[in-house]
């Protein structure tokens, strides 16, 4: 009987190319996703080296962390910004790959897109010059972040040399309380391990509160494994996964999707696989999270209060979070929930598919936004959007008061023109909440969609496992 | 890229811990498509306090950083890496390194040398406490020694510590192996679920 093994395991072994004595092995790269912020240094290497890219079909393009989220986007007032997305639109034609440009029905957040048009698919590896690249490990694939000298690598050899990490699972067990969600699973996991707890690691997720998410969930989820640290995180592909796939553009067709598929069902990990280290976390622990600090590690419950920096293990430690306090201008034993709030950003790759608007959508049907709050929706794609406003829910987050905009990275990380102001605090469902992240001086605490949406509501944190849902608008009964 | 083989510095203590890329180059720089000049935009809004010790005249001219755990955590722009070494740091030394900064590091020559949690607290206090505090770095013989008597050897990758003594750059290295890569390739093809496009 052959060894058992883990799917990290199967997908690395499957994608060696060459293991040199004493080096890294190099590892085959099936889909190289680029936008247009990680990549013109890349191209250029190109260029002066007189090299061409290898597999332009292993690679797609898009337009993502600097475009506008306004109508009028086409026109890009920043003329840095658009020199950068004019480098991309001359790179791509003059090296042969496939662009989704601001124009295109499925141009959106370069993770949203890779598993939208089916080029995500189980068992690849795939890179991108972004570190939220783990969110396409959701499907079983090893996907991971890269700097741009390891995207000219890619572009010029389709591999990257790679040391291999070691394996984490976290099993998280049993039924999700009513309210807590996949943001808060993940959210749960960063506050227990840390923001370095899986460095150096491949995490695999499991169990049964993992298998029971939607894919849309399990993409939150490995979205921000990068934010404990791991250089991957990983799903075992399902029935799940294959329905998600099933018909999209680029997944495979009639024979090629059975053959696909029987090959995909070998890749979870096998019964008795061993893992270098294990975490189980039983569901009915999590509860709704919300971050007070300047890490994503930085995080307690909805009714806890705001803890204490003396807690810190090191004087770094505590330097890091006395100065977040001080930066979020907070104080020791404040409860959450008496926090109050200035904007509240839908959005992002972790949190801007359709399933989760269609969640802040169910809690803010039938109510305004507060007073003192601005709100604003950001579909992570034109797909997103386009289904999202075939049901109605853009009318749900107008009525309440919300901007509906066009799809892009935006205020995650303020690249583009929707940046918090100064001294802004914002409920937000983005991955990072590091200082000036949202905009210089703004104040950013990352929640879940529904989370996001109730605090639009009160204008200050609330406990969403309390919230009374309505469905007050002909568009809201749809959604029930 | 720049070789690396010893180096004698003054030492700045940046003593925080999860210093994230955002603050070691903040977002508007990112949109630049050259590959230098970000010298002037290293932790470009922590140097906005006059109080931060890059703005510390005393460490003017340094070349080895010492800072918390999880040192460039966050996002992967390698422009971090890029700024660092235009500034003038050439050595990075923490507890701990997020994978990818670790990785781009490298790249562009710069040495991040990971020490025990109580080897950095105690150059952090030398530095923050001893005027013109210096360290020599050498990655010939994998230590770090002060003047006042304190050595230390630190591990590194040996394929690293070779590329960054000879200044090798990966892709030339990728190339060695085309043989292998085609033939790789040419059976990795057939099998057509793993295309990105099919």
């Amino acid at each position: 009987m052959s060894q058992a093994k883990t799917l990290f395991e199967k997908v690395w072994e499957q994608h060696i190319v060459a293991e040199p004595a004493g080096e890294p092995t190099i590892l085959y790269i099936d889909l190289q996703l680029v936008h247009e912020v990680t990549s013109p240094q890349a191209f250029e290497g190109l260029r002066l080296a007189g090299r061409r890219v290898a597999r332009a079909d292993r690679t797609l393009a898009t337009v993502d962390h600097n475009v506008p989220t306004d109508k009028d986007r086409i026109h890009i007032k920043d003329p840095i910004a658009a020199k950068q997305i004019e480098a991309l639109r001359k790179n791509c034609a003059e090296f042969g790959v496939e662009l989704f440009d601001v124009n295109s029905v499925d141009q959106g957040i370069v993770h949203m897109i890779g598993p939208e048009l089916g080029a995500t698919k189980p068992g690849m590896t795939i890179v991108c010059g972004d570190s939220h690249t783990s969110t396409h490990g959701a499907f079983g694939a090893l996907a991971f972040g890269i700097g741009t000298s390891e995207v000219e690598h890619v572009l010029a050899t389709q591999t990257l040399p790679q040391s291999r990490p070691k394996t984490f699972r976290i099993a998280v067990e049993g039924e999700l309380p009513h309210g807590v969600t996949a943001k808060d699973i993940v959210l749960g996991i960063i506050g227990r391990i840390g923001t370095d707890g899986a460095t150096g690691y491949a995490i695999e997720f499991a169990g049964s509160a993992i298998r029971a998410l939607s894919m849309e969930g399990r993409m939150t989820i490995c979205n921000m494994s990068i934010e404990a640290g791991a250089r991957a995180g990983m799903i075992a592909p399902d029935e799940t996964t294959f329905a998600y796939l099933e018909g999209r553009r680029f997944a495979p067709k009639d024979a090629d999707w059975e053959r696909a598929k029987q090959e995909w069902r070998k890749l979870p990990t096998d019964e008795g696989a061993a893992f270098d280290r294990e975490l189980l976390i039983p569901a009915h622990e999590l509860t709704p999270y919300v971050t007070w600090g300047t890490s994503p590690g930085m995080v307690v419950g909805v009714t806890d209060v705001v803890p204490d920096p003396s807690l810190g293990e090191t004087e770094a430690d505590r330097n890091g979070l006395a100065r977040a306090l001080e930066y979020m201008d907070l104080r020791a034993g404040t409860p959450i929930e008496e926090i109050t709030i200035d904007r509240v950003f839908i959005g992002s790759c972790t949190n801007a598919r359709i399933e989760d608007l269609r969640a802040a959508a169910k809690v803010l049907a039938g109510y305004q936004v507060h007073a003192n709050v601005r709100g604003m929706v950001v579909p992570g794609s034109q797909q997103v959007k386009a289904q999202a406003e075939r049901e109605g829910l853009d009318h749900v987050f107008r009525e309440a008061g919300f901007d509906w905009r066009e799809p892009g990275c935006s205020m995650c990380l303020g690249m583009n023109p929707d940046i918090l102001q100064p001294g802004e605090r914002c409920a937000s469902t983005s991955n990072r909440n590091f200082e000036g992240r949202q905009g210089k001086g703004g104040r950013t605490h990352l929640v879940s969609p529904a989370m996001a949406a109730a605090a639009a509501v009160m204008g200050r944190f609330t406990d969403i496992r309390t919230w009374q849902y309505r469905t007050a608008s002909r568009e809201a009964e749809v959604l029930a | 890229m720049q070789a690396f083989t010893t180096l004698t510095s003054i030492v700045t203590p940046l003593e925080l811990s999860n210093v994230d890329t955002d603050q070691i180059i903040p977002k508007q720089f990112l949109k630049r498509i050259e590959r230098t000049g970000y010298e002037d935009y290293l932790f470009f809004d922590w140097r906005q306090d006059p109080g931060f010790v890059l703005n510390n005249p005393a460490y003017g001219g340094s070349h080895i950083l010492v800072a918390g755990k999880n040192f460039g955590c966050g996002s992967s722009r390698e422009h971090a890496a890029w700024a660092l070494e235009q500034y003038g740091f050439r050595c990075v030394i923490a507890p701990s390194f997020a994978d990818i900064f670790y990785s781009n590091a490298g790249k562009n020559g710069i040495l991040a040398i990971t020490l025990s949690e109580a080897e950095v607290e105690r150059l952090l206090l030398q530095a923050k406490t001893a005027d013109g505090y210096r360290l020599t770095v050498s990655l010939e013989s994998n230590t770090i020694e002060d003047e006042s008597g304190f050595a230390t050897s630190f591990q590194i990758d040996p394929f690293r510590r070779d590329c960054l003594l000879q200044g090798l750059d990966d892709i030339g290295l990728t190339l060695r192996h085309a043989a292998l890569l085609s033939a790789y390739e040419q059976k990795h093809d057939t099998e057509n679920w793993l295309l990105a496009r099919a």
